[in-house]
């Protein structure tokens, strides 16, 4: 039995024959993690039921819709996958962010101005409209991945130096991202007076699995982009770097322990700038990979909140980079699926109910509940 | 551009942000952080517009609304007092619990008809008073009356009562409270529903008096966020988060009518000849509250004055810790 220190917490009434005994736990073993956070899932799905019963709808069907409308098919398989793109990305972002217990919020804003970047180089245009797709994409890349880490540098080096938090100011952010990307979508870039930007050439676009139809047949229709490829990419690039360089290191020592990091020598502050536009560049390559793998063009409303629901990826990931995939997997399907369910409040609401469960069942990895009979304990 | 009915209207758009601030004021002062405040806001807009429509009785609407924050703040605050869990990260999903739960029960709000709005007075002497008075006292919704109440009155509870000396202790050092006999763990509950009740005031005063009706998440439009900032910038004091509530309310009120004239100063007013410039307006109040954030910390800094000691720290009873 690993008990030392026992937290007991006793109800003296005589009226309960049981009582709850809580115990810290010295160490977990390996499976408890992945339990506990799968049965907070699971009890989230239920509670999300429960809610959706009490507006009105009918959680069971909309469940079952919605399995079938995010992993039915190849097709739709190949949707998710869409979906799960971006949020790979803004998921990473936050991971790397979080790992120093820097809480950066602002993974949407620099989701839209990475998005801005990216159309920037074809509609200013930065490089000439006739460079070859290789060029064209590189070079979107590389400026919206530039944009976001500017975005992100903004509430970094003003925690840095003025000790702002960053979680007002990367959040204020994004609002400021919204209205600059809207001011270009309405006033410079609108074409017809529509609010949206002229489609890209087709230079501008990352490929996809539907454009090899003629030599693979079976990937007709599937609109699954090169932008998976850059968030798989990413994700072993951050693991390699959180867990395997000196870097990374740092990164998790200055969040587990800052003060330990300091006396060691470890720039705090430089680590502050440096990861926060590390974070802020990884949303902003997610904006470039919606926007060209995508949508093609810029318009507003691009994203349902990946920003926002890359934290909840990455705390459901526990931060684990390589994890952040599979759990984007199946968030891409609550989002496609969620679409068209009514009221249209319901993925946000699961969303919200998951991330409360897990944070609630944390709990249980801290401490053994136990429940005591009380007729021997006194 | 009236520069008096800038002021009144900024009056009334600011304590919203004034019910939210002093609210979030007493979680924090308790130990508490709930960034939980925009899901609050939200969920008590949508309570207050909910309860009015099936009813017609705003000030039910205005009950039902804190109790419904009120109740979602008692999540926040099981699972950081009880759970101990991490208090931003659990805010953040209370953000997003109360943005789903308003989202699914408002479904189809939007589209409600005429309602009953909560009454608007006018102050029979006090609204003679040269300047103030038109700004004050003037035509002006209940909720901006029960706000001034609010500024003095929480400062007076905090500052100069044994319940707000508790307060204080629970959030500096609750380890020395705890030995004292104040109960710890209860007292925060309490200042964090106190912190809930409120927000759920500030949601039902957008959605009942300032800017009637429900737009989604557009209903607070960030305003929870921008409390949290200002109690930053108010360093934890009720009279100097009314001041940065009523300057804010202001400056939301002058982007919306610094659009309308032709000319501007003997100027011809950019603004008003090229509407798009209305984007960058809108950015203002963001920027500026990062501004005030800078503001706030670099006088914290200078003063030697911080945060609430155990601010975002669980209390264990008999670890040690403070």
């Amino acid at each position: 039995m690993k008990s030392s220190e026992a937290t007991k917490s006793t109800r003296r009434n005589g009226l309960i024959p049981f009582r709850i005994e809580l115990e810290t736990r010295m160490e977990q073993p390996r499976w408890l993690g992945a339990a506990v956070s799968l049965g907070a899932m699971i009890f989230a799905l239920f509670l999300g039921g429960v809610i959706l019963s009490m507006a009105g709808g009918n959680p069971i069907r909309a469940y079952s819709y919605m399995l079938k409308a995010a992993f039915g098919s190849w097709g739709v398989f190949s949707d998710t996958l869409v979906k799960a793109t971006p949020l790979i990305l803004t998921g990473l972002a936050c991971a790397v962010a979080f790992s120093m217990r820097l809480w950066n919020i602002g993974a949407e804003g620099q989701f839209y101005v990475g998005a801005f970047g990216a159309s920037a180089v074809v509609l200013a245009p930065l490089i000439p409209l006739d460079s070859p797709a290789w060029l064209m994409i590189l070079t979107m890349v590389a400026v919206g991945t530039l944009a976001g880490a500017a975005w992100g540098f903004v509430p970094g080096f003003l925690k840095a130096r003025y000790n702002v938090n960053e979680i007002i100011s990367s959040l204020m952010m994004n609002y400021i991202a919204v209205a600059w990307n809207n001011f270009f979508i309405f006033a410079v870039w609108s074409e017809g007076g529509f609010q949206m930007s002229p489609k890209f050439p087709k230079t501008a676009w990352l490929p996809r699995l539907t454009d090899y139809v003629e030599k693979i047949p079976a990937f007709r229709g599937l609109t699954a982009h090169l932008g998976l490829v850059f968030g798989l990419v990413m994700a072993g690039i951050i693991w390699w770097v959180l867990y395997r360089s000196k870097w990374g290191y740092e990164i998790r020592l200055i969040g587990d322990n800052p003060r330990a990091a300091e006396y060691s020598g470890i720039n705090i502050k430089r680590n502050i700038v440096l990861v926060m536009m590390l974070s802020g560049g990884l949303a902003g390559l997610a904006g470039v990979s919606e926007i060209s793998g995508v949508v093609h063009r810029l318009q507003g409303a691009i994203s349902p909140g990946y920003g926002f629901t890359g934290i909840i990826i990455a705390w459901l990931a526990k931060l684990n980079p390589i994890l952040v995939v599979p759990v984007s997997v199946l968030f891409g399907g609550l989002i496609l699926a969620g679409r068209e369910i009514q009221p249209s409040g319901v993925p946000k609401l699961i969303q919200g109910i998951i991330l409360v469960c897990l944070i609630a069942s944390d709990f249980l990895l801290r401490y053994r509940v136990s429940i005591v009979r009380r007729s021997w304990e006194s | 551009m009236d520069l008096i009915i800038i002021l009144q209207a900024g009056v009334a758009t600011g304590t919203v942000l004034l019910f939210a601030t002093i609210g979030e004021i007493f979680a924090e002062r308790a130990g508490i952080l709930n960034l939980g405040l925009e899901g609050m806001m939200l969920i008590g807009a949508m309570a207050a517009m909910k309860t009015v429509v099936a009813t017609g009785n705003p000030w039910l609407g205005v009950l039902v609304a804190m109790l419904v924050a009120g109740l979602l703040s008692q999540i926040h605050a099981l699972i950081t007092i009880q759970f101990q869990a991490d208090q931003v990260v659990s805010g953040l999903a209370l953000t997003f619990l109360g943005a789903g739960l308003s989202l699914v029960f408002g479904e189809g709000l939007s589209k409600a008809g005429a309602m009953s709005l909560l009454p608007r007075y006018t102050v029979p002497l006090l609204s003679r008073m040269p300047v103030l008075g038109p700004i004050l006292f003037i035509d002006q919704s209940v909720m901006v009356y029960l706000g001034y109440a609010l500024i003095p009155l929480s400062w007076y509870y905090i500052n100069r009562t044994r319940p707000g000396l508790h307060l204080r202790a629970i959030g500096e050092f609750p380890a020395a409270a705890d030995v004292l006999g104040i109960n710890v763990y209860a007292l925060r509950y309490f200042y964090v529903f106190i912190g809930g009740l409120l927000a759920g005031l500030a949601g039902a005063t957008i959605s009942l008096a300032v800017s009637p009706g429900w737009f989604s998440e557009l209903t607070t439009s960030g305003q929870g966020w921008i409390a949290i900032g200002l109690v930053i910038f108010a360093q934890w004091n009720p009279i100097r988060a009314a001041f940065g509530s009523y300057i804010f309310g202001a400056l939301r009120r002058l982007i919306l009518d610094i659009q309308g004239p032709a000319m501007l100063l003997g100027l011809a007013n950019p603004f008003y000849y090229n509407p798009y410039l209305g984007f960058f307006l809108q950015m203002i109040p963001y920027a500026f509250t990062i501004a005030v954030l800078i503001i706030g910390s670099r006088e914290a800094l200078r003063k030697r004055f911080g945060s609430p000691a155990a601010l975002g720290i669980p209390f264990i009873r008999g670890e040690r810790g403070i």
